[in-house]
């Protein structure tokens, strides 16, 4: 077994929940950082045999990982295996200068911003504690430390929100040049108090939300940004000396490779079967406490499902996929009504969506699954 | 029996004025049964016939009334069932006419009072309910006398729940309805006016016996069809079977014949011996052909084989249902079903959901047509997507329809009819309030929703009634619905040209709000052959693809796919468009509910 060579570690503190958020966060506790850490590192040392010896990338994820006590995220970053891509995600409002350069001191080279929107008033739709001018500063203050691979999210299908207020944020976003923009539909799951609070405007956007998305992808390939995957764009690389910068980690789970995570909630696949550890925090403190693994969901992944997953990952993106091995997992008729309609092409050993393709993805994908 | 001594009669009310409670005394009276045993011997509910293990219902009672043996024969109350009515007429010399005295004389009343006169029956007028407050017995009595040309005083005033003036009416059956005048010595002559079937021991025919005698064990034949059998029981219903040797002329009775099939033996058919048999069958033998069609689908396609069983056990006991498979593209494996008319589609249908426990989607009745294309013979077309394209000629049903209405609604109806393509025919008042009307109307116009309108149009006044009158020259067009350029079977419809543009503009309106949004523009269109007369289009999807999918929602991005497919799978295919199952059902509903 060689191990997975991409590692996902969760740290799930908040200052506070954001209603749209359906991600495992704690808000506050403070007291509990370094221990989370200390469980963090006891989980590492359990699943170490998970991990191939090199690893390729490590993200942090949260949770807002950069509202973590700033010593024991120091601490955490030390003791993490070293990596070619190292990101960590932030909140503008927790981006000072200092936390920059802590970021940097410890081998992390790429920050993921999460603005949401430039509009004041969207921004408390979405109860963001940070302001317009909050994303600008953390973005220069990144850029200012020597971060030469950020990336800004944004939502968009907010409650509120018309066409010219999603260019207009769109405009923002590109002002500041990031290397990557990362753009999500909002997507209020029913039964959140989200969801409750929206609900009339939710329906009503629901209609506007493919012109949204084509609104998106048009600004953001006009701007000479490559829409690699579904709702991430980077940088096109003639612009960019050649480098490549799509998200390295993002892109491993896109091409169905193996991951581990570490932490509350989190979710690792490894050759045929995945898991997922215990979504409270007591819960995952106390087994990592007693020295067990904290999992407590199991799925077995047979080939065939492996399969499928490769072919509805891989379609996201912009490069074909390699069919090789995974024949039996198209249904031939379905792939030659896809043809007929202009939504995929074939070539031989490889498949890919055309541009509307890609627009139906999730259609064009059950169609095509066997 | 000598025949001097027998009187055969019918009972002939409009619904709900009083003909099985008048039935009902008659038994108590002449003591055929007791009160207790009449609740569960009479009763026509078709389910307490299962439950008690009872397949055969009394159809014709034979009862003794001072030395006379009166059969009662009974009648379908319904104009679908127009020809048997007339045969157990025929089976009679005479009727009592009962109409209730607080509500007068219906349409149906009329119809089968009409139907009575044409058979030479003698007509014994029937006051009934007069015990009722708002009764008016003498108005009726006057109104009753006047259609039949009689004298009011004739007219006898009963209450059948009470009992009062029962007694009359039994000695009025004795004293002026005819004894039978069949030849006794003569060839045997039977009239089949009712049949039914026992799962021991098949058909059962119900007859009259005109000339001669049916002996038990004997060979017999029925003339028109040609069906021998021998006759494994010979006898009357008192109410319950009660086994004779004979059955002499002018006698009523039934006969177990063993055979499997309804379908060999026709109400209105003569039986005869088969070895000694009468030169010529009893006039008035006609085959009964199914008038309105309507497709029968299973909801769910799984239960294909449960309709199917279901309607053979139906046709055991209904001659005159006719189906045959049919496989819609749009609506799977079902039956194109043939009725007599209206009521008896509703019946039918009934019987499939209620006794068998089916979800049924049942497509917009049409009629049936009588069609000539270029080069060919008239052919009859049963279903809409039957009728050929270059049509020569084109012939559709027309009834003669009766309506009684208050006088002060005569306007609706008028209007009502003139929309439906009738022509006026004639009006007579009744009354000084009530008024008769006939109109001629296509059959098309009235099997979806003519019935509703007529009675929301005269507040429920109004009553109907109709007969076939025989095809007539029709400008017929036919109109298929086209989903993505193909044509959707069941939706195809056979309508007047100047209905034509309207009905399909809404029916592809409402089908482009009941389609989801494809990964392509589907147009939907209305064409009469190759002409469009109505387009809408389903604007094609421009997005169909969940924003996030990171490691942790791989599992569950895969099931909602999973889920997706499986949708798919439950939609109907039309060429490459898929339709949910509702939107057929949505734009059927509308054939019911509006024009």
């Amino acid at each position: 077994m060689t191990g997975a060579r991409h590692l996902y570690v969760h740290l799930p503190f908040c200052s506070h929940r954001c209603g749209y958020c359906d991600f495992v966060t704690v808000v506050g506790g403070r007291g509990d950082h370094h221990g989370y850490v200390d469980a963090l590192l006891t989980e590492l040392a359990l699943e170490r045999e998970s991990l191939a010896s090199t690893l390729e990338t490590v993200f942090l994820g949260g949770g807002t990982p950069t509202f973590t006590d700033p010593a024991a995220l120091a601490r955490l970053l030390a003791a993490l295996p070293a990596a070619e891509e190292v990101t960590v995600e932030a909140n503008p409002e927790t981006v000072t200068p200092g936390l920059a350069a802590l970021l940097r001191r410890h081998g992390v080279n790429r920050v993921s911003l999460g603005a949401q929107t430039f509009d004041t008033s969207l921004l408390a739709v979405l109860e963001r504690v940070a302001t317009p001018d909050d994303v600008r500063r953390a973005f220069y203050a990144l850029r200012d430390a020597g971060f030469d691979n950020i990336s800004l999210d944004l939502i968009y299908g907010i409650p509120g929100q018309s066409a010219s207020d999603v260019a207009r944020d769109l405009a923002e976003a590109l002002a500041l040049r990031p290397e990557h923009i990362s753009a999500y539909e909002l997507e209020a799951k029913p039964g959140t108090r989200f969801a409750h609070a929206h609900g009339a405007e939710l329906a009503r956007l629901a209609d506007s939300m493919e012109g949204f998305f084509e609104l998106v992808v048009e600004t953001l390939t006009a701007a000479g940004y490559r829409w690699y995957e579904t709702a991430n764009f980077c940088r096109s690389a003639s612009d960019v000396d050649g480098r490549d910068l799509r998200a390295r980690h993002n892109l491993a789970y896109w091409r169905g490779r193996d991951y581990l995570g570490l932490g509350v909630g989190a979710v690792s696949t490894i050759e045929n079967r995945r898991w997922r550890n215990a979504p409270s925090l007591g819960g995952y403190l106390a087994a990592l406490g007693r020295g067990e693994r904290p999992r407590c969901e199991y799925e077995a992944l047979p080939v065939e499902t492996r399969h499928a997953e490769r072919l509805m990952l891989g379609l996201r993106l912009d490069e074909p996929v390699a069919t090789r091995g995974l024949e039996e997992a198209f249904d031939p008729v379905g792939l030659a009504r896809l043809e007929e309609l202009g939504l995929a092409e074939r070539r031989p050993g490889a498949l890919t969506l055309t541009r509307r393709g890609r627009f139906l993805g999730d259609g064009v994908t059950a169609r095509l699954l066997a | 029996m000598d025949q001097r001594h027998i009187r055969n009669f019918s009972i002939i009310a409009h619904i709900d004025h009083g003909k099985s409670t008048l039935a009902d005394r008659i038994l108590e009276l002449t003591n055929a049964v007791s009160k207790r045993e009449m609740r569960e011997q009479l009763l026509d509910s078709m389910d307490l016939e299962r439950e008690r293990g009872i397949t055969i219902k009394a159809q014709a009672v034979r009862v003794t009334w001072k030395g006379h043996e009166l059969n009662l024969i009974d009648t379908p109350g319904h104009v679908d069932f127009t020809y048997e009515v007339s045969r157990s007429l025929q089976a009679c010399e005479g009727a009592l006419l009962v109409v209730d005295a607080a509500q007068g004389i219906e349409a149906q009343t009329l119809a089968n009072a009409y139907l009575a006169i044409e058979n030479n029956l003698e007509i014994v007028p029937v006051v009934n309910k007069i015990d009722l407050p708002q009764a008016d017995p003498d108005g009726t009595a006057i109104d009753l006398a006047e259609l039949l040309g009689d004298q009011p005083e004739r007219v006898l005033r009963i209450s059948a729940k009470t009992g009062i003036g029962v007694e009359d009416v039994l000695d009025a059956i004795v004293e002026r309805i005819h004894a039978p005048a069949g030849e006794a010595a003569a060839p045997a002559r039977a009239l089949i006016f009712d049949s039914s079937y026992d799962q021991y021991r098949g058909v059962v025919a119900f007859v009259r016996v005109v000339d001669g005698e049916l002996r038990t064990r004997e060979q017999l034949r029925a003339m028109a069809l040609g069906t021998k059998f021998e006759a494994q029981e010979i006898g009357f219903m008192s109410p319950a079977m009660k086994p004779v040797p004979t059955l002499s002329a002018g006698e009523v009775g039934y006969v177990i014949t063993g055979l499997k099939d309804v379908s060999e033996l026709r109400v209105g058919d003569t039986l005869t011996s088969d070895t000694s048999p009468a030169g010529i069958p009893l006039p008035g033998y006609k085959e009964v052909k199914p008038m309105v069609f309507a497709g029968l689908f299973p909801t769910d396609s799984d239960d294909y084989p449960e309709l199917r069983d279901a309607l053979e056990k139906l046709k055991l006991n209904d001659a005159a249902l006719f189906y045959e498979p049919e496989t819609s593209q749009a609506l799977g494996f079902g039956f194109r079903c043939g009725f007599l008319g209206l009521l008896h589609m509703e019946i039918v249908r009934e019987r499939l959901e209620r006794e068998f426990d089916l979800d049924l989607l049942v497509t917009a009745p049409n009629v049936a047509y009588r069609v000539r294309a270029q080069n060919a013979d008239w052919v009859e077309v049963h279903t809409p997507s039957d009728m050929p394209d270059s049509i020569e000629e084109v012939e559709e049903p027309y009834i003669k329809a009766s309506i009684i209405v208050p006088k002060e609604y005569i306007g609706a109806v008028m209007e009502l009819c003139n929309e439906r393509r009738g022509r006026f025919d004639h009006l007579e008042y009744l009354s000084e309030a009530r008024a008769h009307l006939t109109f001629e109307l296509p059959l098309a116009e009235i099997v979806l929703d003519f019935y509703d309108q007529l009675k929301s149009r005269t507040r429920g006044y109004a009553s109907f009634d109709y007969d076939y009158v025989g095809f007539r020259e029709g400008s017929l067009v036919r109109v298929d619905i086209l989903v993505g350029g193909d044509p959707v079977d069941a939706l195809s419809l056979i309508i007047h040209k100047d209905f034509a543009y309207e009905r399909g503009r809404m029916l592809v309106e409402r089908l482009r709000e009941e389609i989801p949004r494809q990964m392509f523009d589907v147009p939907i269109q209305a064409a009469i052959g190759s002409r469009v007369i109505a387009r809408e289009t389903v604007k094609a999807r421009r997005k169909d693809v969940l924003a996030k999918c990171y490691g942790g929602d791989i599992t569950r991005k895969r099931k909602l796919l999973e889920k997706q497919k499986e949708g798919k799978r439950r939609m109907k295919q039309v060429g490459a468009v898929e339709v949910p199952q509702e939107a057929f059902l949505a734009v059927l509903n509308l054939g019911e509910g509006k024009r």
